[in-house]
């Protein structure tokens, strides 16, 4: 899900540029008045933990790959802004220093791994969970679905940013000027496989460190701290 | 020992299995993620290369593309690994760096 340099016009890459801004501005001065320093330790694993993470290609035979993310993990333990802080450093480390989605693309590649997918997996997750007990095994099913709609809804915003581009720019002939493929192939192509393989990658990864965390450490879910 | 312990641990070894990340998509015969081809593969897939595309492509020379080592990519599997897992700490070193700071700047002193 990380789009390259080339595959989004100026326009598109702007714009996801000018929406981040806001959005980083707010995660930081949320975090300026939640975020406590003995949590600090917690972040920077949940941080390398997404990049990692993103580093286990998993395959479709004879196909594409693609990973999870692990933004709704981050937001489930630290709330979503904090998580939105994570995956960012975690996406330009990897942009600037591998390659790793473009540098004209960190806005969009931001707005759908660091902003939407921790955002809508946090509150779904907080939907489903609603007032179970912390050892609840309800906690770690809506934990495993939160992640996977998470993860979905910013394949689809990939696809949606993909498929713009053959209708915003293109050639007196027709040809694309970057992304080749329009609506009618890139939302199926992103959010199919996303929702056949690995969209379920990030459920099972979300849900299995949520249940060993409810045996190890059920303090670090943040049961009672309510909405943060 | 403590859980924030554990996890640090967690995390090492996961680095050290991040190959497994390389060896499967080749042993499916699995390619690039979808929208991530290269030059080739998107001459391959539409007979062309998009101008613009073209262009931006070039915009910046990553020190590590694809988390590997310049000159090793033919020298196979145990070396893209090696440079693979090199990456992964490189990176993740650097992360952790950087959330450290950015907590520093960002989080309350006061209550421990």
């Amino acid at each position: 899900m990380h789009i390259p340099d080339g595959y989004l016009g100026p326009a598109t890459s702007g714009v996801f540029y000018a929406v981040m801004v806001p959005i980083w501005i707010a995660v930081s001065n949320k975090a300026k008045k939640m975020l406590k320093s003995k949590q600090v330790p917690l972040l920077a694993i949940g941080a390398a933990f997404s990049f990692l993470i993103m580093m286990f290609n998993v395959p479709i035979p004879g196909g594409t790959t693609g990973h999870a993310v692990g933004g709704t993990l981050v937001a489930i333990l630290l709330g979503p802004w904090a998580a939105c802080i994570a995956v960012t450093v975690a996406l330009v480390i990897q942009a600037l220093l591998f390659g790793d989605g473009g540098i004209t693309a960190i806005g969009a590649n931001c707005f759908n791994m660091a902003f939407l997918s921790p955002f809508v997996g946090y509150y779904l997750y907080k939907l489903i969970s609603h007032n179970a007990s912390a050892a609840s095994n309800r906690r770690m099913f809506a934990a495993g679905i939160a992640a996977y709609i998470g993860l979905n809804v910013a394949a689809l915003a990939a696809g949606i940013e993909f498929g713009l581009q053959p209708l915003l720019h293109h050639t007196a002939n027709g040809q694309a000027l970057y992304c080749p493929y329009g609506l009618n192939v890139a939302v199926p192509a992103m959010l199919g496989e996303h929702l056949l393989i690995f969209g379920w990658v990030e459920a099972i990864v979300t849900a299995l460190v949520v249940k060993y965390l409810q045996k190890q450490d059920p303090s670090l879910l943040n049961v009672d701290e309510g909405v943060k | 020992m403590k859980t924030i312990n554990k996890l640090w641990i967690g995390l090492v070894v996961l680095i050290i299995l991040c190959p497994i990340g390389l060896m499967l998509p080749e042993h499916f015969k699995a390619g690039a993620a979808w929208g991530e081809w290269g030059a080739d593969e998107m001459t391959s897939l539409v007979g062309y290369i998009p101008k613009g595309l073209e262009k931006l492509s070039n915009l910046w020379k990553a020190p590590l593309p694809d988390y590997a080592f310049k000159g090793w990519e033919e020298k196979g599997m145990k070396h893209l690994s090696i440079a693979y897992i090199a990456s992964a700490v490189i990176g993740i070193g650097l992360t952790v760096l950087s959330m450290f700071f950015l907590g520093k700047m960002l989080a309350k002193k006061d209550d421990k």
